[in-house]
């Protein structure tokens, strides 16, 4: 499988997710500089963390107007995998990807530290080496996290099963004290309808090894990987 | 537009300008005129304390400054730079941001850390870490809250955008902070050995650009201002505060890093202090060669701006290049990449002699070599004086009153601001961006892993000023030992040293006796572990109207794992385990948090300390954890052995744990565990490892004796001590924020 990493100027997390697709998952991995638009060969495109051309203005605003997202426009509506991590979760929901909004964490301050995520739906291309209400640890590093949307938003999300991960106690209760930025209804990763394309604020791409605190995240690229050779096979 | 040219110089104008009377007429005689106004300028920032080391750098020339691993000693570059071996170095360097901060503290410690990363990339080396030391007065004040919400916030807000993990550092409270907070940044960076830059002017001819960010008026006479003391006048300095942005510091070390990959350039230096004129001279000196600069081609962001304010602005996020003549097309495609100016503003000639134009007028003709430090920048000894007071605070032991409740007092020492946790401030700095850090913080030092390699680095930082203030020579002795046990408390070789000497006005012979006791003691102390000094920075005149702060001479410590694997934390592990201490027992608590939290005494004498004994204890450690029998390993420091113990108990990730311990000593048990006695190490291990760990004491002649076993949900300590760990752990971690947020 094929992987594409966006490099954006202040994408800081670009490196981290290369590593990570490499080393951990033994995946073919490469950068996609912004001003580029060749989408082709590629099989998942990463938009990783940082602070897209410094997230003046609003996090993820003006990436969201760059060459190549309208590329990865393109690639999504071919059914091409998409996965927003962190600053590229709000580039996601800042160009229509995905629904909703990431405001500014509710301390307003920015947070560094592991979190708890409960899989709320475990058949998505995202999830499928989790189980249904498996609780994985991953950490988050944010200023502007605190997922929001319209009821009308939150109810399709809710039919579709778009709601993928939910922040929660080391025991999977949602709890305020379990939310660390104020999302509503402790959101923590979606994915669209269609179920190609998938934000996140926790960065799996950091616990892909023992050394550095956990390896919850495998699961999620793995899922990714498995969902690609299923795509091969059929 | 016209330019304005300035007014007429005068010895009254160079006196407002911070010049001496003599040096101004040391100016005059290596001009052999009087300066223009343009000139004056480049004199007083070039001359300043901050820029020349003029005050310090006769004494700082008596430290270690080369040897061991170093590949390049203090002063030499940018930044130090140690041998790693498989053809990489480490880069680090530390550096105060004291002024702006206390005017400015977000813009203030954003900048500070923005410089200080510019210093490491400007070798060529990638930042892979970033350490904090700070420093300010009491919280009960609303000032001092806003000072600290907005340095971390300033720090997190650069660190954080720029990538590069916050891993370590420290704070303390201490009333001589108050007006004049203490922000030191240190940065460290990896860089293969046959990629470091230099810089460096030379080869007549080679282009001179100005790269990064345009110029503006923000930050002219930085250097000057952080060479006075503060004042109520100091407020209305808010724009000689620079103003960051590191978003364009993220692609300007993009970029700097490529075009010093692809060897396109001869030299290359940060504008930090000084500017354009810091970069030019400094450079120029260093090849023995000058410049021919036109200000006209500096890309500027205000309209009208004057050769004086463009040479000093400290305008953030800019680099001086000497490229390789052939080379500028490629450097500029470069930049242009990542939406960066390039501009080429002059070239390098082979004559001692900057000529600085704007347009078809010379505004300056100077010798650079007669600009910088090492050059013909003034060097002074300034008069020494012991103050009377010190006899008195350290002549006897302190007599306090023993607690009647031990547990209550344990629970006030741990939610002291002093040594309460630092969760609330390190939340809030991304520390394992680029995932590297193999040990986050929180506990003695931070680990950070060499990629593709089986090695890593350990860091800290450390000085307790409260110490120097009451024995300069071995407080600074004891700082230096305290940041080198901090990282052998992981397995690390202490290898070299970054300071970062914060004082008041050296004109003070007080102040300047203190500064040269601990210049003296750190001589001692780096000498004996063998760790140079490899740079950092003086920062005089820590001054407000109420006082100096306390003389904080701030140790930066690289150390080196050999083996990532043996690495070894501060919490402990499991249940059953021994909990064995690694020095002496001490009832010495002169100097301490306890009594100076508990009793409200501020006074010495420092415990005794042993340099001999401090390196054997730190090597037994080294040994036991490479050896692979040490499950933790926590240095004793502010608060003694019983802060140790519950630091060890409430930080284990998976949930705190308790201890019984039981000391057998008839001295009265407050000393005993609130000693802040030097050279101790609490370490950890399974009970099967108990022999081969005394056998390996014995050998290295250290003192080791079992004073209890981990396990159960309490806290126990003779029949004194009685808490759940999770109690401790609450009060341990709500302290910060709660003297932070709800108080109000």
């Amino acid at each position: 499988m094929k992987f594409g990493v966006v490099v954006f100027p202040g994408s800081n997390c670009d490196y981290d997710s290369y590593r990570a697709v490499k080393d951990s998952l033994n995946q073919q991995v490469e950068f996609i500089w912004h001003g580029d638009e060749d989408t082709s060969g590629f099989d998942a495109i990463i938009l990783p963390g940082g602070f897209s051309y410094g997230d003046y203005l609003r996090a993820g605003a003006i990436a969201s107007f760059s060459r190549i997202i309208a590329s990865v426009k393109k690639f999504a509506e071919n059914g091409g995998f998409v996965m927003g991590i962190c600053n590229g979760f709000q580039v996601l929901t800042e160009s229509g990807l995905l629904p909703g909004t990431l405001m500014l964490n509710t301390n307003l301050r920015f947070i560094c530290r592991d979190i708890y995520l409960r899989t709320e739906n475990d058949s998505t291309a995202f999830s499928s080496e989790l189980s249904g209400g498996e609780v994985i640890r991953l950490p988050v590093a944010h200023n502007q996290g605190n997922y929001f949307c319209s009821d009308d938003v939150y109810h399709r999300l809710n039919d579709y099963g778009g709601i993928i991960f939910r922040y929660c106690t080391p025991g999977g209760k949602t709890t305020e004290d379990a939310n660390p930025n104020g999302s509503r209804d402790s959101i923590a990763g979606i994915m669209n309808e269609r179920g190609n394309v998938m934000g996140m604020m926790p960065h799996p791409e950091r616990y892909v090894e023992d050394l550095l605190g956990g390896t919850d995240g495998i699961k999620i690229f793995g899922s990714l990987v498995n969902a690609n050779t299923g795509r091969a096979d059929n | 537009m016209e330019i304005k040219e300035g007014p007429e110089v005068t010895l009254e104008l160079a006196l407002e300008h911070g010049l001496t009377e003599e040096e101004y007429e040391r100016v005059k005689q290596i001009l052999g005129r009087n300066p223009n106004y343009t000139e004056l300028g480049i004199y007083s920032v070039m001359w300043s304390e901050h820029c020349s080391y003029k005050n310090s750098i006769k004494l700082l020339k008596t430290l270690p400054r080369s040897g061991g691993k170093l590949l390049v000693g203090a002063g030499e570059e940018n930044a130090g730079a140690v041998d790693l071996g498989d053809g990489l170095a480490v880069v680090f360097k530390i550096e105060s941001h004291n002024h702006p901060s206390a005017i400015e503290p977000y813009q203030g410690a954003a900048t500070g850390v923005g410089g200080i990363l510019r210093d490491v990339f400007t070798m060529g080396a990638r930042p892979v870490a970033s350490l904090d030391s700070l420093r300010f007065g009491p919280l009960k004040k609303g000032r001092v809250r806003y000072l600290l919400d907005g340095v971390v916030r300033g720090i997190g807000g650069y660190g954080n955008c720029f990538g590069v993990p916050a891993v370590g550092g420290e704070i303390y409270f201490e009333e001589s902070y108050t007006g004049n907070p203490l922000v030191n940044a240190m940065a460290v960076g990896i860089v293969k050995t046959d990629k470091m830059a230099s810089a460096v002017a030379k080869e007549a001819g080679s282009p001179v650009l100005v790269v990064g960010s345009s110029t503006g008026r923000d930050g002219i006479h930085g250097a000057t201002f952080a060479s006075e003391e503060l004042s109520e006048e100091s407020e209305a300095k808010r724009p000689a505060v620079q103003i960051g942005d590191p978003f364009t510091e993220k692609l300007l070390l993009e970029a700097t890093l490529e075009i010093i990959d692809e060897d396109l350039i001869v030299g290359i230096q940060d504008m930090g202090a000084a500017g354009i004129i810091c970069s030019s001279s400094e450079m120029s000196a260093k090849g023995n060669s000058g410049m021919e600069l036109q200000l006209a081609h500096v890309p500027m962001r205000e309209e009208g701006m004057i050769p004086y304010e463009i040479l000093l602005s400290e305008s953030q996020e800019r680099m001086l290049v000497v490229a390789k003549k052939d080379k500028v097309g490629r450097i500029q495609e470069i930049f242009e990449k990542w939406g960066l100016h390039s501009k080429i503003i002059g070239k390098v000639i082979d004559e001692d002699r900057l000529y600085i134009r704007m347009g078809d007028k010379l505004y300056a003709d100077v010798p650079p070599e007669s600009l910088v430090l090492g050059g013909g920048a003034p060097v002074y000894t300034r008069e020494t004086k012991k103050p009377k007071y010190l006899e008195k605070l350290n002549k006897s032991q302190p007599r306090v009153k023993e607690p009647e409740d031990y547990n209550k007092t344990l629970l006030k020492l741990i939610s002291a601001p002093n040594i309460c946790s630092r969760r609330w401030v390190y939340e809030q700095y991304d520390y394992q961006v680029r995932t590297n850090t193999v040990v986050i913080p929180g506990g003695s030092a931070a680990v950070l892993r060499i990629r593709k390699s089986d090695k890593a680095i350990a860091l800290a930082t450390d000085c307790n000023g409260r110490y120097v203030y009451l024995d300069p020579f071995v407080g600074a002795q004891m700082a230096v030992a305290e940041a080198a046990r901090n990282v052998s408390c992981t397995g690390a070789l202490p290898v070299a040293v970054t300071n970062c000497l914060n004082f008041g006005n050296p004109y003070d012979p007080e102040v300047y006796w203190y500064f040269s006791e601990v210049i003296r003691g750190m001589r001692k102390a780096c000498l004996s572990f063998d760790t140079p000094v490899t740079g950092g920075n003086v920062s005089f005149y820590n001054e407000s109207k109420e006082s100096a702060v306390y003389p904080t001479p701030v140790i930066g410590m690289l150390g080196i794992v050999k083996e990532l694997k043996n690495i070894t934390t501060s919490y402990f592990k499991d249940k059953g385990d021994l909990i064995v201490l690694a020095g002496e027992l001490s009832n010495e608590i002169g100097a301490s948090e306890y009594i100076r939290t508990i009793h409200g005494q501020i006074r010495g004498p420092l415990p005794p300390f042993d340099i001999r004994m401090e390196k054997r204890v730190q090597r037994f450690a080294r040994r036991a954890i490479n050896a692979e029998l040490v499950k933790s390993a926590h240095d004793i420091s502010d608060g003694g052995l019983a802060v140790t113990l519950v630091e060890s108990c409430i930080n284990r990730p998976d949930g705190p744990i308790g201890c019984e311990v039981d000391i057998v000593d008839r001295r009265r048990f407050d000393k005993l565990i609130f000693s802040e006695a030097p050279s101790r190490i609490v370490i950890t291990c399974h009970p099967d490892d108990i022999e081969e760990i005394e056998r390996m004491a014995l050998k290295n002649s250290v003192p080791v004796q079992i004073i209890g076993a981990v396990g159960g949900a309490k806290v126990e300590m003779n029949d004194y001590i009685s808490m759940t760990a999770n109690r401790l752990r609450k009060a341990y971690e709500e302290a910060l924020p709660w003297l932070m947020e709800k108080r109000k």
